[in-house]
């Protein structure tokens, strides 16, 4: 399969129809627009069903209405239509259905801005709707990465019956790469024998809800799906590191925010400083494991985020005190350069070398 | 000697929940008996959102899904685009639907889905305990309309079916109520006709049916029905507001 | 000589005495002798003979608790 070049929102579009799904609903709003557009043009063309609802509520509720009925479906936004889709999310994750749900982040709160940002790593990592219930959550910092998590995160739902993120931000959605659409390794799935079908006299009757009026069930409900979330950090964590082991500071970075350190590391290094990355691809399951191999002496954590900081929780969490963390980020729409990373390394590591 | 009436095969074998004299039992009971006389139980998935009706997914005997407060219709939509072939219904109060789920039902019309809703109405919040609706009747008292309700406070009540009516891909909209034999056979006959409306691919249908709330309206089973009657068909006026033919 | 026959399933009536209201021929009353399962005096019939079969009670009954016969 040759590479073509394709922005990225339209790349999602294209994942996801290779992955086989069949079914959008969703509804305008930058900085992801091209997606719905591009799902507009190609789903018919594949026997598939694009429809724009009357709001971003009505159109996770149309996802949990045909991934109860047994479809491949998803449905996109940007960070406020994320926030109106909440409730649907917790309740989607309370019946144990499969979609994927892209979210194209963008400077927030409120209205905030159309420019990139990671602002809602607590929204997607801490659960932006009412109980205990987790997203998988992959955050691709190229359009190729994207493309490849969007087409193994549609398995990924089917397999565990739970609502995958794709949390990409405007940069990865509006910028153009060269991607391919590799056919998919396809994990053991099973058959959709809980879908609404319509019973056809054959079956006992397949029931979509997350209503448990009883707490003693419900309790038994939430048990069950900690044991599924159990499941999914023992086998589904994905994180990159680079120079991990020797490194003087780690930069802790994921999506557009990792690319940009990824220069400023290689800038470092032709000035003798030893910089490792540690790149979560999947922001949960968070890779707390993984800031286990850093160097023992090494001198700091520097958490790089397009916000005001919320993986840094995590990343504190992750070291357990061993190492001081560090924060640099921008938000509102901002990018950091490398040379900003630059600067603020050289001056925690006491600077110049 | 022939058996003329008994429990029909479209609910399952459940004691429903509602208080006793709720005429939603009597309008699960029309909708169970209109599925099977059309041949479609097996073939159907409906919808019952948050309301009294939440528990319906253990009382219609087919496929369910619960929904979230409103959006049954937008399930419904996700549901009906999946599976065309499926007879897909909604059965949602008036809470549900002429409140937080206003947007769902107008646009679900609007887009003509091929779907059909029932909407109950019973001019109150029942599940919650009887709080102010927007159907609630101007003078009526509930929970948060102590005083009464009042025109300067909340507006006139709403009438979903004649603002429904007003949209072309609602090919049909009727308003019956289930307070006498004669009206419930009526409504019977309302019911089958919008699935039918349905099962001939011509667009959305909804029927919504005055009930009563005899534990929120502070009255008995008989006395609620003669209330309804007498306050609520005056203002909700029974009847057929579209049918496909004039539409065509 | 009766027209029809009704049956109560009378553990699952809650007692909202409607099926009183719609019996042309008056003979469905509320049994304040007993109590069913469920607490309430149940709905009953006595001079069955003089049922017609007409169902109206069936209709209005929101619990399914009645069935009828017709001869």
């Amino acid at each position: 399969m040759s590479k073509i070049l394709m922005k990225g929102n339209e790349a999602i579009g294209a994942a996801a129809i290779q992955a086989g799904c069949r079914y959008f609903f969703g509804y305008p709003i930058t900085p992801q627009s091209e997606l719905p557009e591009y799902m507009a043009r190609e789903l018919p063309k594949v026997g598939g069903v694009y429809l724009q609802a009357e709001s971003e509520v009505a159109a996770i509720n149309m996802v949990y209405g045909a991934a109860g009925s047994g479809a491949r479906v998803m449905t996109s936004s940007s960070s406020p239509g994320m926030s109106l889709k909440q409730e649907g999310i917790s309740y989607i994750a309370g019946a144990e259905l499969p979609c994927l749900i892209v979210n194209i982040m963008r400077g927030g709160p409120g209205l905030g801005s159309i420019q990139p940002s990671q602002t809602d790593y607590f929204q997607a990592t801490r659960g932006g709707g009412n109980g205990d219930y987790r997203l998988v959550v992959y955050a691709p910092s190229d359009v190729q990465e994207m493309v490849d998590l969007i087409i193994e995160g549609f398995d990924v739902a089917d397999q565990y019956r739970n609502p995958v993120m794709i949390a990409g931000d405007g940069m990865i959605g509006q910028m153009m790469e060269p991607v391919e659409f590799k056919t998919p390794v396809r994990r053991e799935l099973a058959e959709k024998d809980w879908a609404t079908t319509g019973t056809n006299g054959e079956r006992e009757r397949n029931i979509i809800n997350s209503l448990y009026i009883n707490p003693e069930d419900l309790e038994q409900h939430n048990i069950r799906l900690q044991a599924k979330y159990d499941l999914i950090k023992q086998n589904e964590v994905k994180v990159e590191s680079y120079n991990i082991e020797d490194a003087e500071l780690v930069i802790a970075a994921y999506g557009t925010t990792a690319r940009i350190a990824k220069t400023a590391i290689a800038k470092l290094e032709e000035e003798g400083y030893k910089i490792g990355l540690i790149r979560p691809i999947t922001l949960w399951p968070y890779p707390y494991d993984e800031f286990k191999k850093i160097n023992p002496n090494c001198k700091a954590v520097l958490t790089a985020e397009m916000n005001t900081g919320q993986m840094i929780d995590d990343v504190k969490i992750a070291v357990e005190g061993k190492y001081p963390v560090h924060f640099y980020g921008r938000t509102g729409g901002m990018s950091p350069t490398p040379e900003e990373f630059i600067e603020n390394i050289k001056k925690i590591l006491g600077g110049e070398k | 000697m022939a058996v003329i009436f008994e429990r029909t095969k479209g609910l399952t074998e459940v004691e429903t929940h509602y208080c006793p004299g709720c005429t939603h039992g009597i309008i699960h009971r029309l909708v169970g008996e209109a599925m099977v006389e059309l041949g479609i139980l097996d073939n159907a998935i409906g919808v019952a959102p948050v309301g009294c009706s939440v528990f319906a997914y253990e009382y219609f005997n087919c496929d369910m899904h619960e929904a979230a407060h409103g959006r049954a219709p937008a399930v419904a939509t996700g549901i009906k685009r999946v599976h065309p072939d499926n007879f897909v219904f909604t059965y949602q109060g008036d809470g549900d639907l002429a409140s937080i789920g206003t947007a769902e039902i107008v646009h679900a019309a609007h887009r003509g889905e091929k779907i059909s809703t029932i909407f109950v109405n019973n001019a109150i919040y029942g599940m919650t305990g009887g709080q102010m609706a927007p159907t609630t009747l101007i003078g009526q008292k509930t929970t948060t309309s102590p005083q009464g309700r009042t025109v300067e406070h909340s507006g006139m009540p709403i009438r979903m079916s004649e603002l429904l009516a007003t949209i072309d891909g609602a090919k049909f909209v009727e308003r019956v109520a289930v307070n006498t034999p004669g009206n419930i056979r009526k409504a019977k006959r309302a019911i089958i006709e919008a699935f039918k409306v349905q099962l001939e691919g011509k667009g959305f249908g909804i029927v919504e049916v005055l009930s009563t709330c005899p534990t929120n309206w502070g009255m008995t089973a008989p006395e609620s029905m003669k209330w309804l009657a007498d306050n609520m068909i005056p203002y909700y006026p029974l009847g057929n507001f579209r049918r496909p033919e004039e539409a065509e | 000589m009766a027209k029809g026959r009704v049956e109560f399933k009378e553990d699952i009536c809650k007692g909202c005495e409607l099926c009183t209201t719609v019996c042309p021929v008056d003979i469905i009353f509320m049994d304040k002798t007993r109590i069913n399962k469920k607490g309430y005096h149940p709905a009953t019939v006595v001079e069955m003979d003089k049922c017609i079969g007409c169902a109206n009670c069936a209709m209005v009954c929101p619990d399914l608790v009645i069935t009828v016969e017709r001869f």
